[in-house]
């Protein structure tokens, strides 16, 4: 198959190549970088409530149990829709307020089924990660997940 | 053994199959959870055990890298290590951080992104670490002779430690994090990690056959071009359904379709080398991880990357047991395999020893690695039963986990099987060593190069 090629040419070749894709690679993701910023995402809607909700996501590492629009742990259901799954969009007070009382009611103690640990989180606390959640369920995701349930 | 310092890499050895060890008991205290979701629940956590788990995991196999490298480098670049103590520092360093992580995230000190969980502090350690690391090798190869084989390994490490750094980036907005994310997730296991995987299979494929090095080094090339070509834009098989533009779903699916062929011209590299070697090793078990790892890499990263990697199947299987069922396969094949074929091969030399213990050794092999299939088998049904029920029929996530018991029963069943197998590759190699050389063939050595192809 590679009779025809010198150790001196692959070489050549793997250089020059990695080269041309790396730099195809970078300028692809320079572009989705403003794409990300203009048009996907609520980029101006980054509040401080936002932010702080992502710090509070990341510093209890919930990803480690959870998906986040299909990546992360698969040991629990997919938060990237959830604002959406209670409803968020037709009754953003109801759906706060039943994600509010979920955070609070964990863990639920039921013999042989899953548990998710519980925090006592502020009422800020809370209102910052479900003001991330709200936020990350505005994203354009190219139409993922196929349905509701995420 | 021809030069003193390759014995640096002794202590690297030993220091990651204590934390393979390790990283597979959390892996099967995780599938317990899978299965009596009540255990541990409040000491510890699901979400606590799975980062020890996956930290762990890219621990080891970085210290096996480190160690790899010390081993080889002084006979491909015909000098010793520049600084042995630099090494052993270096080795030292990197070890007090991932034990620092560990204990520290069982007191939830950690951060939150999958796989980067490490507190900055440790994260800064490592990084130190690895640098002086890469100092160490490089001033090595700077005072030697620049082969391809170290030439690539090199490289590989040095891409890996650049692409790290984006670990240290996170931005605010949730679709660029994860843009970034992948530069160290995807770059490493798909791009430069290649690089490392390649050479140390054509390093053991030039010892252990003694087959012309222009020939192995001429393959090397091709297979890493193949890899960066494929893996660089691969990488938009990430970058589906987390905010970015549409274009990444032909890119994607192209590219990295495209990178089931170096995985594949690995197999018929090590197969071909050792069919037209003349040499008759005596390290079979060497031989088997060798071969092994090439062919379990090709099915576990090739053939289930390729079965979710087209953007119509991942719309449906993305982020289900179908994921973690080609991530375990795939590291395993890929990481896991490669540094014990290393381990196996180097380890008699660096204790001073023939080849020992290869029966025990080799029962190993197959037990892991069966383990490990069985394993990726159960979770492929399961994630396929979940894609169809939860993404195409509907229903809620907790009702179909509910039907998945079984899956994960025998996901446990497998994970502990493989557990006794690591138990027993570690007894193999560190434990008392019994020379078992194969009938016919005790006079071969199994140090050194051939004459005249060192
Ligand atoms: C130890 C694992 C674990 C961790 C960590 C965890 N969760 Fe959960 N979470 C679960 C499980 C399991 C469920 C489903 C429980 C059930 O249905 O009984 C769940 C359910 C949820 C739900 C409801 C989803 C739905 O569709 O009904 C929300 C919201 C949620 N978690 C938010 C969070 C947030 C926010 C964090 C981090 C602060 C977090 N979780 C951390 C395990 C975890
Ligand atoms: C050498 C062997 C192993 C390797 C290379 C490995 C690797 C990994 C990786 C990479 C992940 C993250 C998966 C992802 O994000 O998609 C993971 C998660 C996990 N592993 Fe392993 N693992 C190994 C052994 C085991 C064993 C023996 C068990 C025992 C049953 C196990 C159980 C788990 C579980 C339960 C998870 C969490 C999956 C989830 O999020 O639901 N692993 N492992
Ligand atoms: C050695 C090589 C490889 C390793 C170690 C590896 C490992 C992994 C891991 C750990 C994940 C899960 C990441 C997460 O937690 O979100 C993953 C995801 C994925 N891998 Fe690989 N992989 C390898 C090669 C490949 C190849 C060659 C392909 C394609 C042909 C591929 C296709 C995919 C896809 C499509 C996903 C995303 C799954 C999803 O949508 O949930 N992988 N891989
Ligand atoms: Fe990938």
């Amino acid at each position: 198959m590679i009779e025809g090629l010198t150790r001196n040419a692959a070489r050549n070749i793997f250089f020059g190549g990695s080269l041309f894709f790396f730099l195809v690679f970078i300028g692809l993701t320079a572009h989705s970088h403003y794409y990300v910023v203009t048009t996907s995402t609520d980029h101006a809607g980054l509040t401080d409530s936002v932010k702080h909700g992502k710090h509070i996501w990341e510093q209890n590492s919930c990803i480690n149990c959870h998906s986040l629009l299909g990546e992360g742990a698969y040991f629990a259901p997919e938060l990237g829709n959830v604002w959406k799954r209670y409803g968020g969009e037709h009754s953003p007070a109801g759906a706060r307020n039943a994600l509010k009382i979920w955070m609070r009611i964990q863990p639920t103690g039921i013999e042989g089924r899953r548990q998710m640990p519980g925090y006592d989180f502020t009422e800020e606390e809370l209102d910052a990660l479900i003001d991330f959640l709200e936020w990350t369920s505005r994203i354009d995701t190219q139409g993922w997940p196929p349905n509701i349930s995420g | 053994m021809r030069y003193q310092t390759q014995k640096v890499a002794y202590p690297f050895f030993i220091a990651a199959l204590v934390l393979f060890a390790a990283q597979v008991i959390f892996g099967v205290v995780a599938g317990a959870i899978y299965v009596w979701p009540n255990l541990l629940s409040e000491a510890m956590p699901f979400h606590i055990v799975r980062m020890s788990h996956t930290n762990l995991l890219i621990v080891w196999l970085l210290i096996g890298f480190f160690g790899a490298t010390y081993y080889l480098l002084p006979e491909e670049a015909e000098t010793e290590i520049y600084s042995p103590n630099l090494a052993y520092v270096q080795l030292g360093l990197f070890v007090f951080a991932g034990a620092a992580a560990l204990v520290g995230y069982q007191f939830g000190i950690h951060e939150g992104r999958e796989f980067l969980e490490q507190p900055l502090w440790v994260k800064i350690l490592m990084t130190i670490s690895f640098l002086m690391f890469l100092y160490n090798g490089t001033m090595t190869l700077i005072n030697g002779r620049r082969t391809a084989i170290s030439v690539v390994l090199m490289m590989g490490l040095w891409l890996a430690a650049i692409f790290w750094l984006f670990a240290f980036y996170n931005p605010a907005n949730l679709s660029l994090d994860k843009m970034y994310w992948w530069y160290v997730i995807h770059l490493w296991v798909e791009g430069v990690w290649g690089l490392i995987m390649a050479s140390l299979l054509a390093y053991l494929v030039i010892k252990m056959t003694g087959v012309d090095r222009e020939i192995i080094e001429k393959w090397l090339y091709v297979i890493v071009g193949l890899v960066l070509f494929s893996g660089l834009l691969g990488t938009g098989h990430h970058y589906y359904w987390i905010g970015l533009p549409g274009y990444w779903q032909p890119v994607g699916s192209f590219f990295s379709a495209l990178e089931v062929l170096p995985l594949f011209a690995m197999v018929i590299f090590v197969f071909y080398m050792f069919w037209r070697g003349s040499r008759n090793h005596p390290n079979k078990s060497a031989i088997l991880w060798t071969l092994g790892c090439a062919v379990m890499a090709f099915f576990g990263a090739g053939v289930w990357g390729f079965m979710h990697t087209l953007s119509f199947v991942n719309y449906y299987s993305h982020g289900t047991q179908i994921t973690a069922a080609h991530a375990h396969l795939a590291f395993f094949g890929a990481y896991v395999m490669l540094n014990l074929a290393i381990f196996s091969y180097a380890l008699p030399q660096l204790r001073g020893k023939q080849p020992y213990n290869q029966v025990l050794n080799m029962w190993s092999f197959w037990l892991m690695t069966s383990g490990m299939a069985f394993m990726t088998f159960v979770l492929t049904f399961a994630g396929v039963i979940q894609t169809h029920m939860q993404r195409v029929v509907g229903q809620r996530y907790m009702d179909v986990q509910d039907d998945l018991g079984l899956f994960y029963t025998m996901r446990l069943g497998a994970g502990v099987v493989v557990a006794i197998a690591v138990l027993m590759y570690i007894y193999a190699m560190l434990g008392p060593a019994r020379e078992q050389l194969p009938a016919g063939a005790p006079h071969l050595a199994a140090g050194g190069g051939v004459k005249g192809n060192p």
